[in-house]
């Protein structure tokens, strides 16, 4: 009733309208007919009196006639537009039909008889993909039986690969190894493969910056073994390949194992379909997977645009690769210069320094900060450091912004914004790493403005069967907020998080993890947490004997990952020490201490300087986030003028 | 005696051994060893292993985790008067194992897996005692490992 009101009242002007038009018609016609009388009473209805009755019907048939058309045209529309959705829906559903049509005259595989391999892996897709990666394996020695699985299929015939994974894990880095061995642990059997572009079975970063540069063994290149302080040897790889299935044994092997695909590149993400397409078109498809692609260096602008004389000059560093390659060139030159003052550009710095030493190197490293590692410790102490990174044999050039680089005369001309002009022979880049969010758009992943990288729940989850471990992942942190850390043990440690958490653990980033660095034999923290220079930061000082430094803290604990010094005895007795007690005369000799750096007077990150093996006491500080009035009574929980 | 600086937003303080004698009044939180959150050590709560634990290194997770796991299971569920008495078959199938990949378990480890393992299967594999990891709840994290375990 309402509805044919509103109607009504739409209609009236145009009532309205054509009764004032057949009015006009009437006067015309009465004019010529001149049977109208002498004044024409006000209101006339529409069907006006019997003369103007022909137009009257003329104009109502028009306008039947238009609504009509049109009513026809909107009917059609619509329906053709129904017609073209399910037209479209149908070719979708269809294209796994005409897959698997491949797949049966192309591929033989067999029904396995694992019991994994069953359908575990129905989809979270909506329809129309009824894609089930059903229970197929490909193994060449055994007979093989066709296909009747609307399964996932390889375009070209490599029976090798398996075509599913229960775990995948996509990139071999050491959040990687940490998640693989994480759910090796917890779920007995587990088959779990490892896709990396790499051509390198997982290994460790450190020691590329650190440890490979102080070896005496001319073929460290080769073997990337490297002895620690104490003697001990170790490769920078987590196992050796025997630690290993082969990918085409991951699918039969009795007890499950681990697999890694090397020198494979995974370039689309299909999250309904649970399966990734490899750059040689191989598709995996998996139950779990998780995401630890880690990032990129990132390069000067300038440099990138500077042409390829220069940018064959530049070593932008990361991988095994770049360490050979970085070895090779820092001994046939003259001149090398690092850009970067953060923590891979002074270690870098200080490692080519320490050799320069013996090849009469030149070493230079520039930044735009005041210090080294400015952005990181507090200004004193950075300044400090910069001291000692040029005892090192460094050429330290602060607040050194590049405006360009040229290739000139087989040398490179660094050209500073404030005029100075600096000649070197090669140059690393270490400004910073660009986390690897390639598969973001495929995946229909979210990724994060501000910190950059994949971002997901406190419990490292993207979305339902997907995980994001390691630099990529920017995660929230129960205690210190949303953050991505670029970290060796935060990449053990969220990768094992993951692992757990693939396999049913449901668990957030609780345990804090830490980071460490050597400058030199003399300089060495260990931090943990937040640890930004513009937070206001309260410094705890001791003054530093020859026992406290990283030198000494390797030798008791055996190792030279110093993460892994925590897994040994908790340093926290105090020793009977014979060190005498500091004079304040030494104000300017920072040796060793602790620093906090606080948020809102809650402490949220701390360093330890050059006191080892206390990294329990600060996680704990930090885990509690109390607002502690005095400092200087926290800093004595960690007994710092102690060994 | 201690002295204080203010550099800008940055304070620094400088200690004498005396200064820090006296024990600290600064109060933590009780730790809850329940909290599922934390890091577990070698044993949990509830008597189950740990195979996670960073203190085995990667024992539970290599080719011969699994016998592994059957051989420290039974060790550590053995009720006999000498514990582990009746393991033995486990534990032979481990070695037997572990001897087919002579690089992840070098030799040496042998004669110690014949004899208690709960105090071995950490330290001998990697560097030192796992004795402090077993009970308390001292978060771990071991990044990785030395070459000879798995």
């Amino acid at each position: 009733m309402l509805k044919c009101r509103t109607v009504w009242r739409k209609l009236a002007p145009l009532a309205r309208a054509s009764s004032t038009l057949c009015r006009q018609n009437v006067r015309r016609t009465g004019l010529h007919n001149a049977r109208l009388p002498a004044h024409v009473p006000g209101a006339h209805m529409a069907t006006g009196p019997g003369g103007g009755g022909r137009e009257n019907q003329l104009y109502v048939l028009l306008v039947g006639a238009t609504c009509l058309g049109g009513a026809i045209y909107a009917y059609r529309t619509v329906k053709g537009d129904q017609q073209r959705y399910d037209e479209r829906i149908a070719e979708i559903a269809s294209r796994p039909h005409r897959r698997t049509q491949q797949a049966t005259t192309s591929v033989q595989i067999e029904t396995p008889a694992v019991p994994e391999s069953e359908p575990q892996a129905t989809p979270s897709s909506e329809e129309p993909s009824p894609v089930v990666p059903d229970a197929e394996t490909a193994d060449s020695s055994e007979a093989p039986e066709p296909i009747q699985a609307e399964g996932l299929t390889t375009e070209q015939p490599s029976p090798a690969l398996p075509p599913h994974a229960p775990y995948l894990l996509i990139g071999g880095g050491t959040a990687s190894f940490a998640a693989a061995r994480s759910i090796r642990a917890r779920d007995p059997g587990a088959r779990v493969l490892i896709v990396t572009d790499e051509p390198d079975l997982p290994y460790m970063r450190p020691p590329l910056s650190k440890e490979l540069w102080f070896s005496d063994d001319p073929a460290v290149t080769e073997t990337l073994r490297f002895k620690q302080w104490n003697g001990k040897e170790r490769s920078i790889y987590f196992q050796p390949p025997s630690f290993y299935i082969t990918p085409e044994e991951l699918s039969t092997a009795e007890n499950g194992g681990v697999a890694v695909l090397t020198s494979k590149k995974v370039v689309h993400m299909d999250v309904r379909g649970n399966k990734v397409k490899l750059d040689d078109d191989t598709e995996i498809s998996y139950d779990k997977c998780l995401i630890a692609t880690g990032g990129i260096p990132r390069n000067l602008q300038v440099i990138d645009r500077a042409g390829d004389e220069v940018k064959q000059k530049t070593t932008l560093f990361r991988k095994i690769d770049d360490f050979r390659t970085l070895d090779k060139v820092s001994r046939n030159i003259k001149s090398i210069t690092v850009i970067g003052g953060g923590f891979l550009g002074s270690e870098l710095a200080c490692a080519l320094g320490r050799r320069s030493q013996d090849s009469g190197l030149e070493v230079i490293q520039m930044f735009p900060e005041k210090g080294n590692m400015g952005k990181v410790l507090p200004e004193y102490l950075s300044n400090w450091t910069t001291e000692k990174v040029k005892t090192e044999g460094v050429k330290v050039i602060p607040e050194a912004l590049v405006k360009s680089v040229t290739c000139k005369d087989d040398q490179l001309e660094i050209k500073l914004k404030d005029g100075r002009l600096i000649k070197t022979d090669h140059v690393v880049a270490a400004v910073g790493l660009e986390p690897n969010v390639d598969l973001a758009k495929s995946a229909g992943l979210e990724v994060d403005s501000d910190f950059g990288g994949y971002r997901v729940n406190a419990e490292l989850q993207a979305r339902s069967n997907i995980w994001v471990a390691g630099d990529a992942a920017c995660f929230y942190d129960i205690r210190l907020g949303r953050r991505r850390v670029e970290h060796h043990d935060h990449a053990v440690v969220s990768g094992r998080l993951a692992g757990e958490n693939m396999t049913g653990a449901n668990k957030p980033y609780w345990h804090q993890s830490m980071f460490w660095s050597d400058l030199g034999p003399d300089v060495g923290y260990e931090a943990i947490g937040i640890v930004d220079s513009s937070l206001p930061t309260v410094g705890v000082f001791a003054k530093a004997t020859a026992k406290d430094t990283p030198k000494a803290a390797t030798e008791e604990s055996g190792t030279g990952i110093r993460s892994e010094s925590e897994t040994e005895d908790v340093a926290s007795s105090p020793v009977a020490s014979s060190i005498p007690a500091p004079a304040e005369t030494h104000k300017d000799d920072y040796g060793k201490g602790v620093i906090f750096y606080l948020r809102d007077k809650v402490v949220v990150g701390i360093i330890l300087w050059n006191v080892f093996n206390r990294m329990p006491i600060a996680r704990k500080i930090i885990k509690d986030g109390e607002e502690h009035g005095d400092l200087n009574e926290v800093a004595k929980l960690f007994n710092i003028h102690e060994d | 005696m201690s002295y204080c600086r203010q550099e800008g937003k940055d304070r620094i303080i400088f200690v004498t051994k005396e200064d820090h004698e006296a024990p600290s009044n600064a109060e933590l939180i009780a730790e809850d060893p329940h909290d599922p959150y934390e890091e577990q050590g070698l044993i949990l709560p509830d008597g189950a292993i740990n195979w996670n634990c960073p203190c085995l290194g990667g024992m539970a997770s290599g080719p011969c985790g699994a016998q592994f796991k059957e051989a420290f299971s039974c060790f550590h569920y053995s009720k006999e008067e000498v514990k582990g008495s009746e393991c033995i078959d486990h534990f032979r199938n481990m070695q037997e194992c572990m001897q087919r990949y002579p690089e992840l378990y070098p030799q040496e480890e042998d004669k110690e897996s014949s004899n208690q393992p709960e105090a071995n299967s950490a330290s001998d594999s990697t560097e030192g005692t796992a004795s402090s990891s077993q009970t308390d709840s001292v978060p771990l994290s071991s990044p990785t490992d030395s070459q000879t375990t798995s």
